[in-house]
């Protein structure tokens, strides 16, 4: 069953991808602003004025 | 810092979301036409039209690849190249790489369509596509990650909105599945063997297949539904606390519950134990996702009532949420001793693709086209018909798959009190028609309401006028803000000599592994059960003939640990007995019984009949005929190449054996024919039915009831 490690150590390099992935994401700040971040997806973009 | 920043004009691309969109509609309307030609291909066997493209181990493949890869692979793109751009507040990267990336993507589908049916298949569910389009798809995913992480790089808006982590789990995880999964030998320009075999084969296949339907059907469209269902009734998800939890929990959840497809099989307990463990955990995000999703409509059921577009979108998001209900359920051992190799799994699967991606699909559509082109849906009340005949359909479907399910386990399992098997299995089969075609008349129902889609949508875009680059104003990062918070994320390692060895051990881990692994693998293919020997070279060519006919969408080589089994086909499979097998065969259906021990089980001559016309020594039976085996011949030419390909893959054949294997499979064939000129049969001896003739009987006999005893554990 050799080929487990080779599951399991891809499984974990993706995690680990994650893991610092995450790691960014609380140090950016990422969800400091929930509700903000919420709302603000819901508003258009576009242009004020022509 | 700067607040004074001024505001930047760009326009959105929304042509490459309009092309997918095609693209997603076209394909999807392809996938259930086949699906339904397949399906009725189980009541009708005609319909198998006797020849090789049409039959339905070749069709049933190319469906499953039409609606996973194109119909929803189109949908995700068509979802992540609208919304990520609105999210990042950011055209996409480059204009280029969409291009290529949708015709890229389109070739892979037309490649993937013509191959399968011409019978270039590896054989493994889902993962059926020959090594030259594996690379291209390869090619394609890697453009669509740049163009991805291009456009986040370049965003204006400093939150990553929660679908963004959600397309960019999917990108990353699907490129490690695909390839790790993919790894073949190839021995000509279109065919290759898996480079694990047997029991490992399983493992990875299945890893990789249940991480396909979780992040290709799963995670990228949470993604589209954490952004169209917000913006579609306008107001913010319930909680987005919980949609940051959902994902994370969901991505370390879910890689590690593969195993759960191979319970009770030859895989060591402690791992199928382990799949079911994380399987069940599941629950938790995926509802925590589903509630998430429903709660974001509180108060707006008014709106639900009237818009078909939400219907569809409630619907979808309430069939995830049974479906990730089922899932685990299904894991639990003693569930899967009565689902596994049923139309139960069936049902489950469509509850996920029609209900989940397609009405989560159609939804979309439905806001997204009238969007794009600045105008009305053509006929909310065709909409909301094409609604309720869906949603009609997909009960139709599901109801009698799990009721066919549930009544095959039971027959296949059911005892006389004499202690016989009480039914045959042939009459298990006839017994599904009635169910099959209630089936089929659900898919058709389902089917009809895409096509009223369809028809609608061309008649909202003919009434409206695309707008394919789309204003947009936005003002610009503020540049600044980065270094405030605490830096860039590599900086911080750098400042961190530990986490920065830990990283780094673990991607020089990977480059080592990627070289160790081949050997290593090679090694661990001496098989433990020493009467285990390799296939002759006709019982070779015969394996391949099976795999091209996709024998294996029916039929299963598993003979698990039960009484009924065991009563039924046979000494239950060891793993030991699978290591020359590449690739496996272990299939996921019985449509048609267990074939791992059929080996000696019937003459040749019974074969030779059943494999021309079925139904002539099973009167009933909804098995396609094989007229073609019995004209082509054996494909002599690359017979080299395959004992060579099997050498550097470990099994064991002589030094030089690639140059005499034609001889002794001519005399092997010549044996067979003689033997079935015993019964009055004619039949050349290079013909492909001699070849299949010898791998059935070969199968399974290599272990001997008697010898259970010195049978070793293969680990
Ligand atoms: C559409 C599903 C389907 C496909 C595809 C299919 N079979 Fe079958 N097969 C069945 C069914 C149903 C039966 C049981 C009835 C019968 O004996 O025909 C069966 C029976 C058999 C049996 C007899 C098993 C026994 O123990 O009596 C053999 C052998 C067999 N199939 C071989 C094959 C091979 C080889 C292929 C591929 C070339 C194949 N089948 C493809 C459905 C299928």
């Amino acid at each position: 069953m050799s080929v487990l490690y080779i599951l399991v150590l891809a499984s974990i390099a993706v995690a680990a991808f994650f893991l610092a992935a995450y790691v960014w994401s609380v140090r950016n700040d990422q969800f400091e602003d929930n509700k903000g971040a919420a709302l603000r997806m819901l508003q258009d973009d576009e242009p004020t004025k022509q | 810092m700067d607040n004074t920043l001024q505001t930047e004009k760009f326009y959105y691309d929304n042509k490459i979301v309009k092309w997918f969109a095609y693209a997603t509609i076209l394909w999807g309307l392809v996938g259930m036409l086949v699906g339904l030609l397949a399906a009725l291909q189980l009541v009708f066997p005609v319909l198998n039209l006797n020849t090789a493209a049409t039959s339905f181990g070749r069709v049933r493949p190319v469906h499953t690849n039409a609606v996973i890869f194109a119909f929803v692979g189109n949908g995700i793109f068509m979802g992540v190249y609208y919304s990520l751009q609105r999210l990042c507040k950011a055209r996409m990267f480059s204009d280029a790489l969409s291009k290529l990336h949708f015709w890229g993507w389109q070739l892979i589908i037309v490649c993937a369509a013509v191959s399968l049916l011409a019978g270039y298949t590896t054989g493994k569910e889902y993962a059926e596509l020959e090594w030259p389009i594996d690379i291209l798809i390869t090619l394609v995913w890697v453009t669509f990650g740049i163009n991805m992480f291009g456009t986040i790089i370049k965003r204006r808006e400093r939150h990553l909105y929660v679908a963004i982590w959600f397309y960019i789990a999917t990108f990353v995880t699907v490129a490690m599945l695909h390839i790790v999964n993919s790894w073949e030998i190839p021995f000509t320009w279109m065919k290759s063997y898996s480079w694990y075999a047997g029991v490992q084969d399983a493992l990875v296949q299945w890893w990789y297949g249940h991480n396909a339907v979780a992040f290709f059907l799963t995670t990228p469209y949470l993604g589209v539904m954490y952004y169209f269902l917000p913006k579609i009734a306008n107001r913010p998800v319930y909680s987005y606390r919980l949609s940051i939890i959902h994902f994370w929990a969901l991505i370390f959840l879910y890689i590690w519950a593969g195993p759960h497809h191979l319970l009770y099989t030859a895989l060591p307990d402690w791992a199928q134990s382990l799949g079911t463990v994380f399987s069940v955990m599941l629950i938790a995000p995926s509802w925590g996702g589903m509630l998430n999703g429903l709660l974001t409509l509180r108060g707006a059921w008014d709106k639900v009532r009237e818009d078909p577009v939400l219907k569809f979108i409630v619907v979808a998001v309430t069939a995830y949420g049974m479906a990730t209900f089922e899932g685990p359920m299904l894991s639990l051992k003693n569930v899967n001793a009565i689902s596994h190799f049923t139309d139960w799994t069936i049902a489950h699967v469509h509850v996920g693709a029609l209900g989940w991606n397609g009405f989560l699909t159609f939804g979309v559509l439905y806001w997204l086209i009238p969007r794009i082109f600045k105008t009305n849906l053509f006929s909310q009340k065709l909409a909301n018909w094409h609604f309720w005949i869906g949603t009609l359909g997909i009960v139709f479907y599901a109801v009698p798959m799990y009721w066919a399910g549930f009544m095959q386990s039971l027959a296949w399992k059911e005892f006389t009190p004499e202690g016989q098997l009480k039914y045959q299995f042939l009459e298990t089969v006839t017994q599904m028609r009635p169910f099959y075609m209630m089936r089929s008349i659900g898919g058709t129902l389902y089917l009809l309401g895409a096509i009223m889609m369809t028809y609608n949508l061309i008649k909202t875009i003919r009434a409206g006028k695309a707008v394919n680059d789309e204003a947009a104003e936005a003002a610009p990062l503020a540049k600044t803000y980065v270094e405030h918070s605490g830096s860039h994320w590599h900086r911080w390692i750098e400042r961190r000599p530990m986490q920065m060895m830990v990283l780094s051990l673990i991607v020089v881990g990977i480059g080592g592994l990627i070289e160790i692994v081949p050997t290593f693998l090679v090694k661990s293919n001496i098989p433990t059960i020493s009467s285990v020997k390799p296939y002759t070279p006709l019982e070779l060519q015969g394996r391949d003939i099976y795999v091209r006919e996709g024998c294996y969408t029916c039929h299963s080589q598993m003979v698990r640990p039960f009484r009924s089994e065991v009563a039924r086909y046979g000494e239950y499979s060891k793993a030991g007995e699978f290591v020359y097998d590449h690739p496996f065969q272990w299939g996921s259906k019985r449509t048609g019984p267990d074939l791992a021990r059929i080996g000696g089980k019937y003459p040749n001559s019974w074969h030779f009949n059943h494999m021309y016309e079925p139904s002539s020594m099973s009167p009933g039976s909804i098995m396609p005929s094989y007229p073609w085996l019995f004209e082509n011949d054996i494909d002599t030419a690359v017979m080299g190449a395959k004992i060579r390909a099997m050498q550097t893959l470990g099994v064991p054949y002589p030094e030089g054996f690639d140059k005499v294997a034609n001889v002794e499979l001519m005399k092997q064939a010549e044996s067979i024919k003689q033997n079935l000129a015993g019964d009055k049969i004619e039949i050349k001896s290079n013909r492909e039915i001699i070849a299949l003739i010898a791998y059935l009987q070969r199968m399974g006999t290599d272990i001997k009831l008697e010898q259970k005893a010195t049978t070793a554990s293969n680990n």
